[in-house]
């Protein structure tokens, strides 16, 4: 190698040091930075923006799905899938963090085993740690670093969603939503949310009886689209795998790819790409903003709340009072 | 919601490795490290020294915990211990946890083990050994 890696067992490296590590996709200076872009540090910063500069190679995927539908397993197989492409694949799966203990229990790489030794396959686990989209607030500089480390597929395993947590939407170029048998009836299908992003529909576990009628429910969702202004130039696909059979994963790999395909020649993917810009700096904004009132209003919440008690002053009244003052430049 | 926007929540992989199918017990372990606010991974049954150090690494964990109640632990710890150091992870603190002899346990603490929790270990002793190891290690 042309650089020196100083030992990361011994000293506590600066994090612009692990910046051409990373780039060499050393696995140790990945998963520490990605540790420490997890821990909101700001020492850490110039560095992710160093990499920043080197992303925008990989295709990024996004796999959701509620809980138990089998998302760890079928992204399991597409691994496998695209590594006989010769593809090199990064994996960043979220799974929820307590409310109450703030701890959690990452349980992906259970179903994530059949890589696990390949130099060219990264799975990092992440916890929400109280964001509420779906995915952490790490997720996206988890998946740049990926990137700019240089992995051909970027996949995003969100946490197992309800309806509403659909933030990946905004993390990823393909969005895949995975769908497990016997869930709902077809007015489920056509509600918002959850399915209406998907560029790609999968039924899982299709070796069961009753998987029939979910694809047959959710292929006709499709056609009630009528807006006759959004002319589809990708139809949206709805697939079937099966983890027992080893079906329907070669399939969805094609497809994930010809989507992509898509996204290039309509020119969509530069809007996509806007659209995961634009999210990046308003949420990196609203973080600073929420970090600025965390200090601001210290210590000035109580009194104002008793005031609310004692009917002296409306809810609403209060919050204003609270924000009064507050510095936003620097 | 008040967001725990937590810097360095202790990251602990959970591992089975081997011929070993008991694992009561190391999800009763992850569940009260998850109570203690630390972040755990668990990988599964069945993993090989190969997986769990390479998974290790990539989840960048302050403790590998590792599970063996087959009697394999003079075999697989110092695979594990080994390949820490063939991938210059070994900063990584190795906790073991099982039914396991006294004197096994004295010669795997001289092997590198940092700590051995047997099987009549309380969980919040296991909680407490976990997040004084990691305080007494140099930050990193």
């Amino acid at each position: 190698m042309l650089f020196v890696i100083k030992d990361i067992r011994t000293i506590v490296i600066p994090s612009t040091e692990l910046v051409e590590p990373v780039l060499a996709r050393n696995p140790r200076a990945i998963a520490r930075l990605i540790t420490r872009a997890e821990s909101g540090d700001a020492e850490c910063r110039p560095a992710l923006e160093a990499l920043y500069a080197h992303t925008g190679r990989a295709q990024v995927v996004g796999m959701t799905g509620v809980a138990g539908s089998g998302k760890s397993t079928l992204l399991d197989m597409l691994t496998v899938a695209a590594r006989k492409t010769g593809r090199t694949v990064a994996v960043v799966a979220v799974d929820p963090s307590s409310p109450y203990s703030g701890g959690s229990i990452l349980g992906d790489r259970i179903r994530m085993n059949q890589l696990s030794g390949d130099p060219d396959v990264f799975i990092r686990s992440m916890a929400t740690r109280g964001a509420l989209g779906g995915l952490a607030r790490a997720t996206h500089d988890a998946v740049d670093l990926l990137d700019a480390a240089g992995f051909d597929m970027v996949f995003i395993e969100t946490v197992g969603v309800g309806q509403d947590e659909v933030d990946v939407v905004r993390a990823a170029h393909t969005i895949i939503v995975v769908s497990a048998p016997g869930l709902g009836d077809d007015i489920q299908a056509i509600k918002a949310g959850l399915l209406e992003i998907a560029d790609v529909h999968v039924v899982s576990k299709c070796d069961r009886s009753d998987a029939a009628k979910t694809i047959k429910e959710l292929r006709s969702m499709l056609t009630l689209d009528v807006d006759l202004n959004r002319k589809r130039a990708w139809p949206i696909p709805v697939l079937a795998t099966s983890s027992e059979e080893a079906q329907g994963v070669q399939e969805l790999l094609e497809t994930i790819d010809r989507h992509r395909e898509s996204l290039e020649t309509t020119g969509e993917i530069v809007q996509r790409r806007r659209s995961i810009a634009e999210t990046r700096v308003l949420q990196t904004a609203e973080a600073f903003l929420r970090g600025e009132f965390a200090k601001h209003r210290d210590g000035r919440v109580s009194a104002l709340v008793e005031r609310v008690m004692a009917r002296e002053i409306d809810p609403h009244g209060a919050a204003q009072e609270l924000i009064a003052g507050l510095q936003t430049e620097n | 919601m008040e967001t725990t926007e937590a810097k360095n929540i202790i990251r602990v992989l959970i591992a089975k490795v081997g011929l070993d199918g008991h694992d009561r017990g190391v999800k009763i372990v992850a569940r009260c490290l998850r109570d203690a606010g630390m972040d755990v991974i668990y990988t599964g049954l069945h993993r090989t020294p190969e997986e769990v150090v390479h998974a290790a690494v990539q989840e960048d964990v302050d403790v590998l915990g590792v599970s063996i109640l087959s009697g394999a632990h003079m075999t697989i710890f110092p695979k594990i211990i080994e390949l820490l150091r063939q991938n210059q992870a070994d900063d990584i603190i190795l906790v073991g946890g099982g039914v396991i002899p006294d004197d096994d346990v004295a010669e795997l603490r001289k092997l590198g083990v940092a700590e051995i929790l047997l099987q009549d270990t309380p969980p919040q002793t296991v909680a407490d050994t976990i997040r004084d190891l990691v305080t007494q290690r140099a930050p990193r």
